[in-house]
């Protein structure tokens, strides 16, 4: 009887888990092995690996890491100093307000913002500088993506942070442990489960960006967000996208793993 | 236990509750009788006076739904559920919905208005005899620019002006495989409708010669871009060239002497039409020379409707951008259908081509 009462609970969140996690990536990967005429085939794992979309998942990869890199080398001082504020949750509100705003709208504000005619260019002209082209270009494209991810990336930092016990940081700087080094032994060992979920939530969206790829680097960065969209869309080769599509998922899980968390060992 | 048997019965009749009510709404993509038709058309894409006097004339009210793009509209048709009775898609996606046997066919004994139409726009390869679309309008793939932005003088009477130097990180393409691999082709003399590995190689090669001019291949925001004069020259269709040029009286279309792409947005008659009889004569209505010159002034795109084009503004009619002479409309091709396995070739290339664009 007890088993029952701790195991009906259970039952929506399996069913939830069985038709919309398990079912949907069965799909892709049986989509995955059909061409275009409905035949089983591995011929799309094939194409897969040639240049062309090799080429295109270490471009996706490479941004991807790079995205994320900048948005923790922004977020972490942000989120440290923010616990160090008064009103520390006012604070955190202010910086998490715009990720309530449609991305799509942001894209479109920075599109104007960016243009040749923006008010950056504006700015810069004001000192004799010529318009630059900054719209359209890997920094544009950095940029949007940083500034849309930091709130994510914020927040388990900040949270985690925020629950350092800060008589540690006290007890290793009586130590004589300069502040360098009270940093690299104490915080950031503390707070790295924070920086982990932090890296999840912006790594695996930032493969799989696709608009922003368009709109603000003009498709001159292609990820594999934007060969699946086109796969689907336009060549309708079910097919190739939902093999792209399990190269996505298989990055996923392997980044997963990469930031799980690991239990220390005799300590559990 | 018991509360989360409750909550199970609550999720049910909630559920079954949305399904009735969904039910209900159902019909509400037309009503489908014998005094209405409903019109699936894209946006801003009809005179809406020209839907009052027609409802004035026939007594048949109408229901106008839009779209905003071809895969959308024939999404939605196939889904089923919707009734509507006269959809305008491009000539592609006609190909694709006779083939998928969603379309009825038109009785032509029914519009005796066909008459007025120019033959150049009919029985063409996507669809033989006009059995089931009816030219609505029609426009070309060109080079919309900037006269003012130009460091040397172009006239872009050639796709290779392109390729000249001075438009380095000027140009603007349109995101679509088949648009710039044609225009690649037809730079080379060849037909946008190559299906031949070597050409397509070759079109690749010279379109990554392209890169250093591009600025960027993106989608409809071309228009306000272009508009805003963030670019000199861009890659599109006529349609969008007409809306680019209204707003910005600098730009200037072209139609390279090369030959392009020749594109039709049809009326057809899906097979979801309850109202067939009501359908023939809001296509007969449309094609009348008079309501034909009336909403070709509105709309700004091309009408294939020779009756038409004398009465409207010679200004317009006699504009060489949107109705090429002779010699360029010879060399205009309309987009074969080149099956999914060549289409998805095209793909590739394209992507191809817009991984070297740096």
């Amino acid at each position: 009887m007890r088993d029952r009462v701790a195991k009906g609970p259970l039952i929506p969140y399996l069913l939830w888990i069985v038709f919309f996690v398990i079912a949907p990536i069965a799909l892709i990967i049986y989509y995955s092995m059909l061409d275009l005429q409905g035949n089983f085939t591995l011929e799309n794992y094939k194409r897969f690996f040639s240049p062309v979309y090799l080429k295109m998942a270490f471009t996706s990869f490479f941004y991807a890491i790079l995205i994320t890199f900048f948005t923790l080398l922004i977020s972490y001082p942000t989120a440290y100093f923010l616990t160090k504020t008064k009103h520390k949750h006012l604070w955190l509100m202010f910086i998490i307000i715009p990720s309530w705003i449609n991305l799509l709208l942001k894209t479109y504000a920075f599109i104007g913002i960016f243009g040749l005619y923006g008010p950056i260019n504006a700015f810069i002209s004001v000192f004799g500088i010529e318009p630059k082209q900054i719209l359209f270009t890997d920094f544009s494209f950095l940029f949007v993506s940083v500034y849309i991810f930091i709130p994510f990336m914020i927040m388990p930092i900040f949270n985690s942070i925020d629950k350092l016990n800060p008589s540690l940081v006290d007890a290793a700087r009586d130590l004589g442990a300069s502040p360098f080094t009270t940093f690299r032994r104490v915080i950031w060992p503390l707070t790295i489960e924070g920086v982990k979920s932090g890296i999840q939530v912006t790594f695996i969206p930032a493969l799989s960006l696709f608009m922003i790829t368009r709109l603000i680097a003009g498709n001159q960065v292609i990820t594999l967000g934007t060969a699946i969209e086109q796969q689907f869309l336009v060549a309708q080769n079910w097919g190739m996208g939902s093999t792209i599509a399990v190269f996505l998922v298989l990055i996923m899980f392997a980044s997963m793993i990469f930031t799980a968390k690991r239990t220390k060992g005799g300590r559990v | 236990m018991k509360s989360l048997i409750n909550l199970s019965i609550a999720i049910l009749l909630v559920c079954a509750g949305l399904y009735f009510i969904a039910e209900k709404l159902e019909p509400s993509g037309g009503k489908g009788s014998k005094d209405t038709i409903t019109i699936y058309n894209w946006g801003d894409y009809i005179d809406p006076k020209l839907l009052k006097k027609f409802t004035k004339e026939t007594g048949i009210k109408v229901i106008y739904e839009t779209f905003d793009s071809n895969e959308a509209m024939l999404t939605k048709i196939q889904q089923g559920g919707t009734t509507y009775d006269i959809a305008v898609p491009s000539e592609y996606t006609i190909e694709m919905m006779i083939e998928k046997d969603l379309l009825y066919p038109i009785d032509h004994s029914k519009i005796p208005n066909l008459k007025y139409i120019d033959p150049y726009y009919l029985d063409l390869p996507f669809d033989p005899g006009n059995k089931y679309s009816i030219p609505y309008f029609w426009g070309t793939v060109g080079i919309v620019f900037n006269p003012n932005l130009l460091s040397k003088p172009l006239t872009f009477e050639s796709w290779n002006d392109l390729w000249d130097p001075s438009l380095k990180n000027k140009v603007f393409l349109v995101d679509s495989a088949r648009e710039v691999m044609g225009m690649s082709l037809n730079s080379m003399g060849e037909s946008l409708n190559a299906k031949d590995d070597k050409l397509l190689q070759k079109a690749t090669e010279k379109l990554i010669k392209l890169s250093p001019n591009i600025k960027g291949v993106i989608g409809d925001e071309i228009i306000p871009m272009m508009e805003n004069n963030e670019a000199a020259v861009a890659i599109t269709w006529s349609g969008s060239a007409a809306d680019m040029m209204a707003e910005n009286e600098e730009l200037d279309y072209a139609v390279p002497k090369e030959g392009s792409n020749l594109w039709f947005d049809n009326f057809v008659i899906p097979k979801t039409a309850k109202n067939i009889e009501g359908a023939h004569k809001f296509i007969n209505f449309m094609l009348d020379p008079e309501n034909a010159a009336q909403n070709a002034e509105y709309v700004g795109y091309s009408t294939p409707n020779k009756a038409a084009l004398k009465l409207m503004d010679p200004e317009i009619a006699n504009d060489e951008r949107f109705y090429p002479p002779e010699e360029i409309k010879n060399r205009l091709e309309v987009y074969e259908n080149l099956g999914l396995e060549w289409l998805g070739k095209y793909n590739e290339y394209f992507l191809e081509f817009k991984m070297s664009i740096k």
